[in-house]
C-alpha cells in the first residue's frame, strides 16, 4: 500500500492553485453525466446526492425558523397570524427532524465513509442504498407538497385528538410523505448492519472500529427498531382521519394518551439517532487533532450501545402532566437519568483524550469542543427536564424548546459540519479556506448559544411553546434569541459559500492532511470508485499511531 | 426562600421547585465548568508546539471510568427521588380541599364553581386554602399552567384530570394554556385571583345564578328521566343501579372486577353505559353522549355526589 500512502503536506501546499490537476481516476472524475449521478450505485456518490438533498431541506426549515424568530420579535402577531404561525413551526419541525437531522449524519457522512473506515468496497446492497436516496425524496417532495396545498398546523408531533379530528389542514398527505421517508430510514440502517457484520477488511475486527461506525451501529438499530413503530402510529392518525375509525378521539372510544406513548416510543429513540452519529463524529475528531488515542475506547462503544437500549425505556418522560399514572412516571424519571450516565462518560472520554495530545485547533476541532459544549449543556438540562416536579412547572414551555436544541440541533449541527470541514479533503480533494472555517464555527457557536440560552430563562418565567403572540414581558429575551437567530443564519450560509468555492478554487488536498488514523485516510482524496486499489489488510487498533508520530510531534522536533 | 426575579412564589409548590432548579443549576455549572476548564487547560498545555510531558499518554483506565460512572449515579439518584417525592405529594391533594370544576374547550377556559358560579378565562380562589382543579377538554387536549404556582395538568377530552394546589399570596397571576390546541392557542391565557379567604365567600355567594351545580344536576336528572331506572330510595327495585350513596363506594363489575365509583366512572356510565356493566344489572340503558354536554355531565355528577354526601358515604371527588 505504499503508493496510498500519505505525502507531506508542503508538497501539495506548493501545488498550483488554479491548473486543471492531473488526478488518478476517481470517485468524482470517473464519470460527469447525470446519468452516472443518479443512477450511481457509489456509496459515496449517494452520499453526496443526500448532502444536496439535506442542504435542500435545511434551508427550507430554516427559513421558516427564521420567519418565526422575525415574528417573535415583538409580543404581538404583526408579522404573519395565528394560522401562519402554527403552519411555520409544524414545517419547520417536519422538516428539520425527518428531513434534515435524522438523515444528517448516517446518510451522507455515513454513506460516504462507513465502507472506507472498514476497508469495504462499497455498502452491502448499493442498490438498496440508490433506493433508499429516492424514497427519501419522494418523502419529501410529497411533504412539500403539502405545505405548498396550504400547509399542517399540528405541530411535528401530531397530537391527538388535535390532528386526526380537528385540525383542517393537510395532515394526511403529510403524514403519508413521512411514512414513505421512513422507509428510507430502514433501508439505511438495514444497509449499515448488514455492512458492519458482513463487509470488515481482513484484521477489522469489532473492537477495532472506529467509534464512528460502532456509533453508526447503534444507530442503525434503532432507525430499524424504532422507525415501524411512527410508520404505525402514523397510519393510525390517518385511518383515524380519514376513515372515522376511532382510535385516539375518546368521542370515537379511543384514547389519545394512546397515540402519546406510541409516537414517543419512536421520537424519543430519534433524538439518539440524532445524537448518536454526533457522537462518532466527535470521537473521531478528537482523536484525529489531539493526535492521540480515543480515551476508554471500549467504554465509548458500549456507551452507544447503552444509549441506543435504554433511549427505548425512557418515552414516557415526555409525559409527565399528560395524565399518565405517577408511578408510570418515576420509572421513566429514573431510567432518564441513567440514559444520561453513558452520555456523561462519553464527554468525559473526550475530555480525557486531550490529555497529553498533541492539540491541533483547525476547524473540524472547533466544531468538535463547540459540540462537546452544547451538548454538556443540553444534557444537563435533560437532568432538569427529568426531574419530576420541575419538569412539571417547564413542561411545553420554551425551557424544553431550548434544552432539545442544545441537543438535537446544537450538538448535531456541530458534529455534523465538524464532520463535513473533517473529511471534506477526502470527499472532495480540495481544501477550504482555513480561516473562514475556524471563523464560521466560531460564529455559529456564538450565534447558537445567543439564540437559545435566553429560551431557557422565559421558559422558566412562563411562556409557553408555540405561542405566536406572548406577554410583553417576555420581549427582551426574545429579542436577543431573534438577534441570535441572525447570526447563526450567517454562520449557516457562509460554510456553503466558502466550501463551494473550494471546489473549483481550493488547493488540492493530500491523501491524510490531518496526519490522522484510519482506512478513510490511506486511500487518496478523493477515493478511487472502489475505495482501495488493494484490498486492505488492518494490523492496528482504532487511533493506534506508530509510535514514531508520537515523538515527532512534541515540541515541534523533528 | 430564595426568590427569582421575574417570577412570583404563589403557591407551596413554588418554592421548593425553585429550589430544586438552584439545586440542578449549582450541579450543571458545576460540570459545566469542570469540562470546559479542562478542556481549556488541556487545550493549552497540550496545544500543538508546546513543551509539555506527554510521555506515556494513557489508553484507559477502568478506575476511573467506574469511578465517574459512580460519582454519576450518587449525585444523580438523590435529585430523582428528591423531585420525585415532591411529584408525589403535589399529585395527591389533601382531604379538605376546595373543588373547582375547569373545562378547556378551542380557546377558553370555563369554570364553574359548585354553589353554579361561572367564569371565563378567570378562576377566583382563596389564599392559603388548598384548591383542586377538576379538569375536563370538551374537543382537544389542552393543558392548565399557572407559572407563579410552578403547577401544570394536561386537560384531555373523554377523562377527568385533576391539579391540586395551595395558593400563598393574594394578587392577579396569568394563567395560559401550554398545550398546543390549534388556532388560536397563544391566545387561550387568563387571571388567576387568588382573594383572602373571607372576600372569596363574598365573591362566590355574590352569585347571581343562584342553583348550585348540584341543583342543576337534579333538574337534568329528571328531565332526562333518569329517575324511571335510578330509583332515589332503597326501598324500590330499580332496573338501573341505586345512586343513593355511589360516589366513592366500590362497584362490583358484571365480569367480577371492582371499581371506585369516581366521576370518570359516572362520566362513563353515562357516555357510554355499555362499558361497564354492574353486576346483576341487565345492559339497557341507552347513551346519553348526544344529550348532554360537559357542563351537564358536571352537573349531573355534582348532583350524584351530593346523593352521597346526604347518605354520609362522601369520600370527596
Amino acid at each position: 500500500m505504499s503508493e496510498m500512502a500519505s505525502e507531506p503536506l508542503g508538497r501539495e501546499e506548493r501545488t498550483p492553485v488554479s491548473s486543471s490537476p492531473r488526478r488518478p481516476k476517481n470517485y468524482l472524475n470517473t464519470s460527469y453525466t447525470a446519468r452516472s449521478w443518479l443512477l450511481t450505485t457509489d456509496h459515496k456518490r449517494i452520499g453526496i446526492l443526500y448532502m444536496i438533498a439535506i442542504t435542500f431541506f435545511f434551508a427550507v426549515g430554516g427559513i421558516a425558523a427564521t420567519t418565526m424568530r422575525l415574528e417573535l420579535l415583538t409580543p404581538y402577531g404583526d408579522l404573519v397570524g395565528a394560522e401562519t404561525y402554527n403552519k411555520l413551526f409544524t414545517i419547520h419541525g417536519i422538516i428539520m427532524v425527518w428531513f434534515f437531522l435524522i438523515p444528517s449524519i448516517p446518510t451522507t457522512l455515513g454513506n460516504f465513509l462507513i465502507p472506507l473506515m472498514i476497508g469495504a468496497e462499497d455498502l452491502a446492497f448499493p442498490r438498496l442504498n440508490l433506493a433508499s436516496w429516492y424514497v427519501f425524496m419522494v418523502g419529501g417532495f410529497v411533504t412539500m407538497a403539502a405545505v405548498i396545498f396550504g400547509g399542517v398546523d399540528t405541530g411535528w408531533t401530531f397530537y391527538t385528538p388535535y390532528s386526526s379530528v380537528y385540525s383542517n389542514t393537510a395532515v394526511a398527505l403529510v403524514i403519508v410523505g413521512i411514512v414513505i421517508s421512513g422507509f428510507s430510514s430502514i433501508f439505511t440502517g438495514i444497509n449499515f448492519i448488514v455492512t458492519i457484520h458482513k463487509m470488515r477488511a481482513p484484521g477489522m475486527t469489532w473492537f477495532r472500529m472506529p467509534l464512528f461506525v460502532w456509533s453508526h451501529y447503534a444507530t442503525s438499530l434503532i432507525l430499524v427498531l424504532a422507525t415501524p413503530v411512527l410508520a404505525l402510529v402514523l397510519v393510525l392518525v390517518g385511518i383515524e382521519r380519514v376513515f372515522g375509525v376511532g382510535i385516539f378521539d375518546p368521542s370515537l372510544g379511543g384514547d389519545p394518551l394512546l397515540f402519546q406513548h406510541l409516537f414517543w416510543f419512536y421520537s424519543h429513540p430519534a433524538v439518539y439517532i440524532m445524537i448518536l452519529p454526533g457522537m462518532g463524529v466527535t470521537s473521531e475528531i478528537v482523536a484525529a487533532f489531539a493526535r492521540r488515542r480515543v480515551f476508554g475506547y471500549t467504554f465509548v462503544a458500549f456507551a452507544s450501545l447503552a444509549i441506543a437500549i435504554l433511549g427505548f425505556l425512557v418515552w414516557g418522560h415526555h409525559m409527565f402532566v399528560s395524565g399518565q399514572s405517577i408511578y408510570a412516571g418515576m420509572v421513566f424519571s429514573v431510567l432518564s437519568f441513567l440514559v444520561a450516565i453513558p452520555s456523561a462518560v462519553k464527554v468525559f472520554n473526550w475530555t480525557a483524550t486531550m490529555y497529553k495530545g498533541d492539540i491541533h485547533f483547525d476547524t473540524p476541532m472547533l466544531y468538535a469542543l463547540g459540540f462537546i459544549g452544547l451538548f454538556t449543556v443540553g444534557g444537563l438540562t435533560g437532568l432538569f427536564v427529568a426531574s419530576l416536579s420541575f419538569d412539571v412547572h417547564v413542561h411545553d414551555s420554551y425551557f424544553v424548546v431550548a434544552h432539545f436544541h442544545y441537543i438535537m440541533v446544537g450538538s448535531t449541527v456541530l458534529a455534523y459540519l465538524g464532520g463535513i470541514h473533517y473529511w471534506w479533503p477526502k470527499i472532495s480533494g480540495r481544501l477550504y479556506s482555513a480561516w473562514w472555517g475556524r471563523f464560521s464555527a466560531i460564529l455559529i457557536f456564538a450565534g447558537f448559544n445567543l439564540t437559545f440560552f435566553p429560551q431557557f430563562i422565559v421558559g422558566y418565567l412562563g411562556m409557553p411553546r408555540r405561542y405566536y403572540a406572548y406577554a410583553p414581558e417576555f420581549q427582551v429575551y426574545n429579542v436577543l434569541s431573534s438577534a441570535g437567530a441572525s447570526i447563526l443564519a450567517l454562520g449557516y450560509v457562509l460554510p456553503l459559500v466558502y466550501l463551494l468555492y473550494s471546489l473549483q478554487n481550493g488547493r488540492l488536498a493530500p491523501d491524510n492532511p490531518w496526519e490522522a488514523t484510519g482506512l478513510e485516510w490511506q486511500t487518496s482524496s478523493p477515493p478511487p470508485t472502489e475505495n482501495f486499489l488493494e484490498p486492505p489488510i488492518v494490523t492496528h487498533d482504532a487511533y493506534e499511531r506508530p509510535s514514531a508520530t508520537i515523538s515527532s510531534s512534541t515540541g515541534g522536533q523533528p | 426562600m430564595i426568590h427569582l426575579p421575574g417570577l412570583n412564589q404563589a403557591s407551596t409548590a413554588a418554592g421548593q421547585v425553585d429550589l430544586l432548579f438552584l439545586v440542578l443549576l449549582g450541579i450543571s455549572s458545576f460540570f459545566v465548568l469542570l469540562v470546559s476548564g479542562l478542556l481549556i487547560y488541556f487545550g493549552v498545555k497540550y496545544r500543538h508546539g508546546s513543551s509539555a510531558d506527554r510521555s506515556n499518554p494513557p489508553a484507559t483506565n477502568n478506575f476511573l471510568e467506574i469511578g465517574w460512572t459512580v460519582a454519576l449515579l450518587v449525585i444523580g439518584l438523590p435529585v430523582f427521588v428528591w423531585a420525585a417525592s415532591m411529584y408525589f405529594h403535589d399529585e395527591v391533594p389533601p382531604n379538605n380541599v376546595l373543588v373547582i370544576n375547569v373545562l378547556g374547550k378551542q380557546w377558553m377556559w370555563e369554570v364553574v364553581h359548585d354553589n353554579g358560579r361561572r367564569e371565563i378565562n378567570e378562576i377566583h380562589l382563596p389564599v392559603n386554602y388548598p384548591v383542586k382543579l377538576h379538569m375536563i377538554s370538551q374537543d382537544v387536549i389542552h393543558s392548565l399552567w399557572i407559572p407563579d404556582f410552578r403547577v401544570k395538568q394536561d386537560v384531555l377530552p373523554g377523562r377527568y384530570t385533576t391539579l391540586w394546589f395551595e395558593a400563598t399570596e393574594t394578587g392577579e397571576f396569568p394563567l395560559r394554556c401550554a398545550e398546543y390546541c390549534g388556532t388560536q392557542h397563544s391566545g387561550m391565557t387568563g387571571t388567576v385571583f387568588v382573594m383572602e379567604q373571607a372576600d372569596y365567600q363574598a365573591w362566590l355567594e355574590n352569585a347571581a345564578q343562584g342553583t348550585s351545580l348540584a341543583a342543576q344536576g337534579e333538574q337534568l336528572f329528571s328531565r332526562l328521566g333518569c329517575a324511571a331506572c335510578h330509583k332515589l330510595n332503597e326501598q324500590e327495585d330499580g332496573r338501573g343501579p341505586l345512586l343513593l350513596g355511589l360516589y366513592g363506594r366500590t362497584v362490583l363489575l358484571e365480569d367480577g372486577t371492582t371499581i371506585t365509583a369516581d366521576a370518570d366512572y359516572i362520566r362513563r356510565s353515562i357516555v357510554d353505559p355499555q362499558a361497564q356493566i354492574v353486576a346483576g344489572y341487565e345492559p339497557i340503558m341507552p347513551t346519553f353522549a348526544n344529550q348532554v354536554d360537559e357542563q351537564d355531565l358536571l352537573a349531573l355528577i355534582s348532583y350524584i355526589q351530593s346523593l352521597a354526601n346526604e347518605d354520609g358515604a362522601n369520600q370527596g371527588k
